[in-house]
């Protein structure tokens, strides 16, 4: 389809910028000058072969003249004028809007101008997301949140016992002792706190968990749905709508890599969607809620893929529901947090997890109750499970996954006491440690 | 007699710095300092005031004081929860919970005191 109002503007456009006189290119053309006058400003319809004609005499394209610059480039700059206008930059109240209406022509006539303002925009974008990710990542670093508790607890006893010292007459030498040598102690404390806050805000990135890297990419986008893709519940899906979901990311600017993850992660859940469909899930929900296992027993699906089924439904319907899936080498391949559980981002998660512990039983349900220190006596049902996925043969190595489903706990009762990882971890005398707490000796 | 308070805490430091400051305000300081039973030491000991700490090692703060509160016999004692954060969360779920009051660390002495002395008079 091609719109008469453009093409004639564009014809216009392109005759001026060559420096060609209507009457020349009129006759060039075989037309009157009149009638490329009425063209150009619109008033008549061109196609066939006058538009071969006029496109050959301004040596051009006939696309250049029917369908204008790149779509995506007008897309992109359309994008990044509502973007600015939504932000209202601090261009000042006098500067003019965008013209919105003369997007293509801009387009247009200046591509290289309009190529590098879309590509501002898209580095704008770009730089949001790894700001929001970073921001993420401080709210919900246990290691932080730890550490800063502690440094509170030694300032909040120093402040506490100073302010005794300093306020209170007649104390006697024996209280002054005391409390004289509680500061000493926290202060110590508060220095070895503040040290291993600096150097931990100070260590090396790490390359796996920095927010640019693909895994982190792919669980952006699938946070950003809530792990729920309503396309691919639809019982009309096919991988089709897959191939397309995953290149609505990548014109959002999801990199090659990650493509390639949420292509793998779509198709699975697609998989499993057909599988186990939502109505389905959701009637057995609704009667015995999240219950991982009857849920198997009713359906004669796996527990592996009924753990992804419930960690797709939405929150609003299932509660909260979290899940980690390892591959054979005990890398997490897949994370859905839950409140109260912490999760690293990387590979080398605490050995105690029952997700591993699944893996030395494989296709043995496994159940347990966890605690994680500090996090406030928090406690999380896991349940976990580990089978090989997937097709096998003989001749290559068993696609094997462990799956560990978290539901959130009531609490109460004896739970089992693990951590997030070793490095981050402040539970003394652990025989599973594989490294030592950066936390200082005490936390 | 002298009231008393219950200080729920694990830090010995600020232990022993509150209970200085109590005991000099005329109260009768009791201490314990880790979740698993503080229940049972609430019990035990039928203070005329409690002041919690949320993290506690063994069990959540909240934990205790909703056990306080469905308890029959202390269920209206007077409680002052304390926090290492001062989030919205935390306030929201201590009120939830049942708190009286609501101290986020680190406090003045003179907070607490206030706090305190507030309390026992409701």
């Amino acid at each position: 389809m091609t719109d008469p109002v453009t093409i004639g503007t564009r014809i216009r456009e392109r005759r001026v910028m060559s420096g060609i006189r209507q009457t020349d290119l009129a006759r060039q053309a075989g037309i009157s000058p009149s009638y490329l006058n009425l063209i150009e400003h619109n008033r008549r319809r061109i196609a066939g072969k006058t538009l071969l004609t006029l496109a050959a005499a301004l040596g051009v394209e006939p696309q250049v003249l029917t369908e204008g610059a790149a779509a995506t480039l007008v897309a992109a700059l359309r994008e990044a004028a509502g973007k600015a206008e939504a932000a209202q930059p601090d261009a000042g109240p006098d500067a003019p809007p965008p013209e919105h209406d003369r997007i293509e022509e801009f387009a247009e006539r200046f591509p290289g101008w309009a190529g590098l303002l879309s590509g501002l925009h898209r580095r704008t974008e770009e730089m949001e997301r790894t700001i929001e990710t970073l921001t993420d990542r401080l709210a919900h670093d246990p290691f932080l949140a730890d550490s800063l508790h502690e440094v509170i607890s030694a300032v909040t006893a120093i402040r506490s016992t100073a302010s005794i010292l300093a306020e209170t007459e007649s104390i006697g030498p024996e209280w002054t002792a005391r409390f004289h040598r509680n500061i000493n102690e926290d202060s110590a404390r508060l220095t070895e706190g503040a040290q291993a806050l600096v150097s931990y805000l100070e260590g090396a990135p790490d390359r796996d968990a920095e927010p640019g890297s693909p895994q982190e990419e792919m669980h952006a986008v699938l946070a950003e749905c809530g792990f729920h893709v309503p396309t691919l519940e639809r019982a009309t899906a096919v991988p089709g709508d897959v191939t397309r979901l995953v290149q609505a990311e990548a014109a959002r600017g999801l990199s090659v890599p990650a493509q390639s993850l949420l292509q793998t992660a779509f198709a699975r859940y697609l998989e499993d969607a057909r599988a186990l469909p939502l109505a389905a899930l959701r009637a057995r929900v609704r009667e015995d809620g999240p219950d991982p296992a009857r849920l198997a027993e009713a359906t004669g699906v796996g527990l592996a893929r009924v753990f992804r089924r419930l960690a797709a439904m939405p929150a609003e319907e299932a509660g909260p529901v979290g899940l980690v899936i390892c591959d054979a080498s005990g890398t997490l391949i897949f994370r859905k947090p839950i409140e109260g559980f912490a999760m690293p981002r990387l590979a080398g998660a605490c050995p105690l997890w029952p997700l591993y512990r699944a893996m030395t039983q494989p296709f043995a349900p496994i159940r347990a109750r966890l605690r994680q220190p500090g996090r406030a006596g928090a406690t999380v049902e896991a349940l976990a499970v580990a089978g090989v996925e997937g097709a096998c043969g003989f001749d290559r190595p068993a696609p094997v996954r462990a799956h560990m489903l978290l539901l959130p706990g009531d609490g109460t009762g004896p739970a089992q006491e693990l951590g997030a990882s070793c490095r981050v971890c402040a539970i003394a005398g652990c025989d599973a440690r594989r490294e030592p707490s950066i936390l200082a000796e005490g936390f | 007699m002298a009231k008393t308070v219950l200080l729920i805490e694990d830090e010995p430091n600020i232990i022993e710095a509150v209970s200085f400051i109590l005991s000099r305000d005329g109260w009768d300081v009791q201490t314990h300092s880790n979740g698993h039973d503080a229940i049972d030491a609430v019990r035990r000991r039928a203070p005329d005031l409690i002041i919690l700490d949320v993290m506690l090692p063994g069990k959540s703060g909240y934990d205790i004081l909703s056990e306080i509160r469905d308890d029959p016999v202390s269920g209206r004692v007077p409680v002052l929860m304390l926090t290492a954060r001062g989030q919205t969360r935390d306030r929201e779920m201590a009120e939830r919970a049942g708190a009286d009051r609501y101290m986020t660390k680190p406090f003045s002495n003179a907070d607490v005191l206030e706090a305190v002395r507030a309390l026992a008079g409701t």
